[in-house]
């Protein structure tokens, strides 16, 4: 139990480390998203489960489905968008 | 004038002399030169000059100066408020202090008797605390009310109005043809059968677990925050398989924007009944009910209702007004 929790926290510091340092916008919201997730169990293992269904659905769910819509609308997302203009 | 020259096969209509001649652009969008804005602003600081007459008006140099002195006043006094009141506060830390020992006991022991709710952080924030919450929900619609300013666009509306009257059979074709099928119909994913068969057995399962969330909320873990996230990403699943069409059939701007008013109305109104009951010591006639039955806690459940609506709508309007920025 105490291994794992250092484990996932390992992880925490190494995500939010990584979404700074990462060059592709698409990335750092996927990392971003598996932070969420991440902390959504630690919430659970720190018994608090309201957070952790509120981390799940709006951290995780939510606000990375915003982020990828916004990546859209600015064109950031990658070779999927240059097919569209071409169309 | 020669019967086959140029000119007059132009001019009898038989030729067009732009066709095949001049290369078709599309518009771009106006980029402004680099000096441009700085000019334009210099423009604009110039007429605001000249109206106002800076250098010379009395009284608008009386009002600045004023303006200043006040504006600095006012966040003294402001400051010295907030230091006062921390200054009467217990010292941080100090394991006497009545928060460390008070209040959680308090709340622990007293708060399934005085609450009926089973679960005591629904306990706390929508019965012991719910002036915070309430404060809490009016900066979550402000910002709301904020985004939906910016984002609002009422060109494509026309556009679209356009399209609906141009004649029902051309709209698909014509919307294929020219914003490209993404920004048209709204769904990313058009026609993706993968997508459409999971969304159909995954978005009932969802919003049946949103609601059962909101419901239980003074019962198990959750509430009306995270039940209508829930509900709202499954409303956003549903309408990434889907399509826009879909979804307006049951949700639009108006649903929107009467559902929001009823349950802030009636969250303002209910908190303030019982808030004024419970200032004056008078007894507020609200049964409690039994712990541990859904109709228990008195008026936590009708809140978590109303939060709980409130979240899922403004989760799915934002993703609609980032997505077509309208709905």
């Amino acid at each position: 139990m105490n291994i794992l929790t250092y484990i996932l926290l390992g992880f925490l510091v190494i995500c939010a480390i990584s979404v700074t340092f990462s060059k592709k916008l698409l990335n750092s919201v996927l990392i971003f998203m598996s932070y969420s997730l991440v902390m959504s169990i630690i919430w659970m293992m720190l018994e608090s489960p309201d957070l952790a269904i509120t981390e799940a659905a709006v951290g995780a769910g939510v606000t990375s489905v915003l982020f990828f819509v916004t990546l859209r609308k600015i064109h950031a997302m990658g070779e999927e968008d240059v097919d569209d203009e071409e169309r | 004038m020669k019967k086959d020259s140029a000119f007059s096969r132009w001019f009898y209509g038989e030729r067009d002399t732009l066709l095949d001649r001049v290369e078709m652009k599309p518009q771009t969008g106006h980029a402004p030169r680099a000096g441009e804005i700085r000019e334009l602003m210099e423009e604009r600081r110039l007429i605001r000059e000249h109206i106002y007459d800076v250098e010379d008006n009395q009284k608008l140099k009386l009002f600045h100066r004023l303006y200043q002195v006040a504006a600095v006043v006012f966040c003294a006094t402001l400051m010295l408020i907030m230091l006062v009141a921390v200054s009467w506060l217990p010292e941080n830390g100090n394991p006497d202090n009545p928060v460390n020992n008070e209040v959680s006991a308090r709340y622990i022991e007293n708060g399934l008797q005085e609450t009926g709710a089973v679960n005591i952080v629904t306990g706390m924030i929508l019965d012991y605390r719910a002036f915070d919450t309430f404060g809490e929900s009016n900066v979550l619609f402000i910002s709301t009310v904020t985004v939906l300013i910016l984002l609002h666009n009422k060109k494509k509306k026309e556009t679209g109005a356009e399209d609906v009257a141009g004649g029902r059979a051309n709209t698909a074709e014509k919307s294929r043809k020219s914003a490209g099928p993404a920004e048209k119909s709204g769904s990313i994913y058009e026609e993706n059968l993968i997508l459409q068969k999971i969304a159909g057995i995954l978005v009932p399962i969802i919003v049946i677990f949103g609601v059962y969330v909101i419901l239980n909320g003074h019962l198990s873990p959750g509430g009306g925050f995270s039940g209508g996230a829930i509900i709202g990403a499954g409303l956003i699943l549903y309408q990434n398989a889907f399509g826009f069409e879909k979804t307006e059939r049951f949700f639009t701007e108006k649903t929107y924007k009467w559902i929001c008013f009823f349950a802030l109305t009636f969250y303002c109104l209910a908190k303030s009944y019982s808030f004024f009951t419970g200032a004056n010591h008078l007894e507020s006639g609200i049964p409690l009910g039994k712990p541990g039955a859904i109709l228990s806690s008195g008026l936590i459940l009708p809140l978590n209702i109303c939060v709980g609506l409130v979240v899922a709508c403004t989760m799915y309007t934002f993703f609609a007004m980032f997505r077509k920025g309208d709905f």
